[in-house]
């Protein structure tokens, strides 16, 4: 078993470093420098009556940040310091503002970690009981309409859902039931009692909570009912029946131990969607999230910032896909951790 | 044809979907929406099929479509003519059912109007009619939904069968590559290359279809792996039939109906995709309109419940008629899941 994950582990470390390098190159061979939009920004919009010795300053300027920058290296070279920095734990500056990227991405985690471990947490404790319940009552109005609904959710684009209930809930010419953007009120005071500010926050989140969730839900209790139904047909299954077994323990214990294998699978696709899946519901309702800041960040060319991300999102990938394996072979007795485990 | 087994197969499962009526809603929706989108010039035009002004007649939907084609030219007294102001003394007009054609822009007038009888849908902030943008996006989404398919299934099979035929260094260099395609957080990377290149629709099939064939690859392999031991196989390769041949003639049609499978579902998630990207205002180019770009004006004009609602509904049913056609399909190539 230990040598199985050391294994594993080990053939992470090629994957990683080729994925990253593949977002490295196509960040720094495609159109747009970021030194450019960092000086429109900044030192070229203050020029006045544009002449050709400023226009030599400038250039030699941006110059020399390239070269600060480490930009007129060849790729595989900064991707060399890039990686030797990240392994010593050093993210680099945000070329945008200059600010130490790590602590970017500290000030903004909180709120997408509080947000999506919410939304794990409402996808399993409803889907789970609906899966078992669709999969034993087959054919009931409950199982119908659930499979009809979770179908429907599951097509129901999370961009469109989000903009409707901006415009019908959140004020505009509709209801006001729900606050469109931030997470705290106007009113809102460091001083208040802490389940006022709590609820100030839930609040705020109830809305791109049922975004995030909704999702999930449908693809989790669709593969629960079927992995159900499947299990259900197994001789196994009516083995335990002819020894006489209760309907709850054939249900509870034999069933649902085997049907959880594929379950286990879908959070693994859960672990990257703390990045990449935010960014919709983060833009839309300005949330200064980890999705928001990537998004940003990307519109900025901010590569210090996008390749962070994009390694952590990468790390977070692989770390999903190892976890679902080993749990895997931890539940499932038949998968074996020798050579033909692959 | 008659010894293939793949054809028995074939209607064996065309019957069992046809008795699977979810999956026959979504397969006509799929129909009627490629009928539109295929009339889409001849429903939503700002060009009159039929015009009799000053004692002449004309077609001057048929005359723009032999002016694209480089076989007619406008007659002079058509030549730059505003049609809206030409049909008011026509003696005679036949307009198409929605007279406007999707980006043409009027800020002079109408900006924002709720749907009405003149708007069926409403406009946007530029005057354009939501429904002929609605009718020309959806040419935009089939196109882009069948494009990233047929990518991600050329490569998918291409470097599945390589992998499962060949075996041995060239199966490990390929599945080496495959579990790196899997650790890629691809949303991240989709969202990250569209908005550094020049917003394009071929872009966005190029990195859809780049980064979503994994799935049909592996799938290939091992249906490769399971058949190429098999006699028919062996038989094939003893008559002399090239390697090619035996990939592509004998073992890949036992393998391609999961295929199609996938390619069902892969149609849903790239139109999917292709339209959040154009929500966040990073997918096709600006003068384009497709539903996600009208989706994506409502978000800073949220007053305009209309640029909301029926752009999204359109996503959506397209979503789930590939959804739907998918269930189906898979259902019926599977024999195992029947209840």
């Amino acid at each position: 078993m230990l040598q199985y994950i050391v294994r594993r582990v080990l053939l992470l470390v090629p994957t990683f470093i080729g994925v990253t390098f593949l977002a490295f190159a196509i960040m720094l061979a495609a159109p747009g420098d970021p030194v450019e939009l960092f000086l429109s920004g900044g030192l070229a919009a203050g020029t006045e009556g544009v002449n050709t010795e400023r226009l030599a300053e400038i250039e030699e300027e941006k110059e020399r940040l390239r070269h600060e920058l480490g930009l007129d290296r060849s790729i595989p070279v900064q991707y060399g310091m890039w990686f030797s920095r990240l392994v010593r734990g050093d993210l680099g500056d945000s070329i945008k503002d200059r600010q130490p990227v790590w602590n970017k991405i500290r000030d903004r985690l909180p709120v997408t970690i509080v947000l999506n471990t919410l939304a794990i947490l409402i996808t399993y404790l409803i889907a789970i009981p609906l899966g078992i319940y669709s999969a034993v009552r087959t054919g009931s109005w409950l199982d119908q309409a659930s499979t009809l609904a979770v179908f429907m959710l599951y097509s129901l684009p999370v961009f469109w859902v989000g903009t409707l209930i901006i415009i019908f809930f959140c004020g505009g010419d509709f209801f006001a039931w729900f606050p469109p953007a931030g997470l705290h009120s106007l009113a809102y005071e460091p001083d208040w009692p802490w389940w006022q500010s709590a609820g100030d926050y839930l609040y705020h989140l109830a809305m791109p909570l049922l975004c995030t969730t909704y999702g999930a839900f449908a693809a989790l209790s669709r593969f629960m009912r079927s992995s159900m139904l499947e299990n259900a047909r197994q001789d196994y299954i009516r083995t335990a029946r002819a020894k006489g077994l209760s309907e709850p323990v054939v249900i509870l214990k034999h069933m649902l131990r085997n049907s959880l294998i594929p379950v286990i699978t879908i959070l693994a696709g859960l672990l990257p969607a703390l990045i990449g899946g935010s960014v919709i519901i983060e833009t839309i309702f300005s949330i200064p999230g980890i999705g928001q800041l990537g998004y940003q960040s990307v519109l900025a060319r901010d590569y210090p910032v996008v390749l962070a991300l994009f390694a952590a999102s990468t790390f977070l990938t692989l770390l999903g896909i190892l976890l679902s394996d080993i749990a895997l072979a931890v539940v499932d007795p038949r998968i074996s951790f020798g050579r033909a485990s692959r | 044809m008659n010894g293939d087994p793949s054809q028995g197969q074939g209607s064996r499962a065309w019957a069992e979907l046809r008795r699977n009526a979810r999956a026959m809603w979504g397969l006509r929706f799929v129909v009627v929406l490629a009928v539109i989108a295929l009339l889409g010039d001849v429903i939503a035009s700002d060009k009159p099929y039929y015009l009799e002004v000053d004692g002449e007649r004309y077609s001057p939907l048929l005359l723009d479509y032999q002016v694209w084609l480089g076989i007619g030219k406008w007659p002079e007294p058509l030549a730059n003519a505003d049609f809206r102001q030409l049909a008011e003394r026509a003696d005679a007009v036949l307009w198409p059912p929605i007279p406007y054609a999707p980006t043409a822009v009027d800020i002079t007038g109408d900006i924002f109007e709720s749907p009405s009888r003149d708007h069926w849908l409403g406009t946007d902030g530029l005057g354009r009619d939501v429904a002929a943008g609605m009718i020309h996006g959806i040419r935009i989404s089939l196109t882009i939904g069948l494009v990233v398919v047929a990518i991600q299934a050329s490569i998918g099979i291409l470097l599945g069968g390589f992998a499962g035929y060949y075996g041995g260094l060239v199966d490990i260099l390929l599945s080496r590559l495959f579990e790196m395609m899997l650790g890629i957080p691809t949303f991240f990377l989709i969202i990250t290359v569209a908005a550094i290149f020049p917003p394009s629709i071929y872009t966005i099939m190029a990195i859809l279809g780049l980064t979503g064939w994994v799935g049909i690859a592996r799938f290939i392999r091992s249906e490769f792996l399971k058949v190429r031991a098999q006699d028919f196989v062996t038989a094939a390769r003893a008559i002399g039939a090239s390697d090619g041949r035996v990939m592509f003639r004998h073992i890949l049609p036992n393998a391609v109906a999961p295929v199609l499978v996938s390619m069902a579902f892969g149609v849903a998630s790239a139109i999917l995709t292709e339209s959040g990207l154009s929500f966040l205002g990073i997918g096709v180019p600006q003068h384009l309109v497709t539903w996600g770009s009208i989706l994506a004006e409502a978000r800073s004009s949220t007053f305009a419940w209309w640029l909301a609602v029926y752009p999204g509904a359109a996503i959506f049913l397209t979503v789930t008629a590939y959804n739907l056609l998918g269930d189906g399909l898979r259902d019926a190539l599977d024999p195992k899941l029947e209840a």
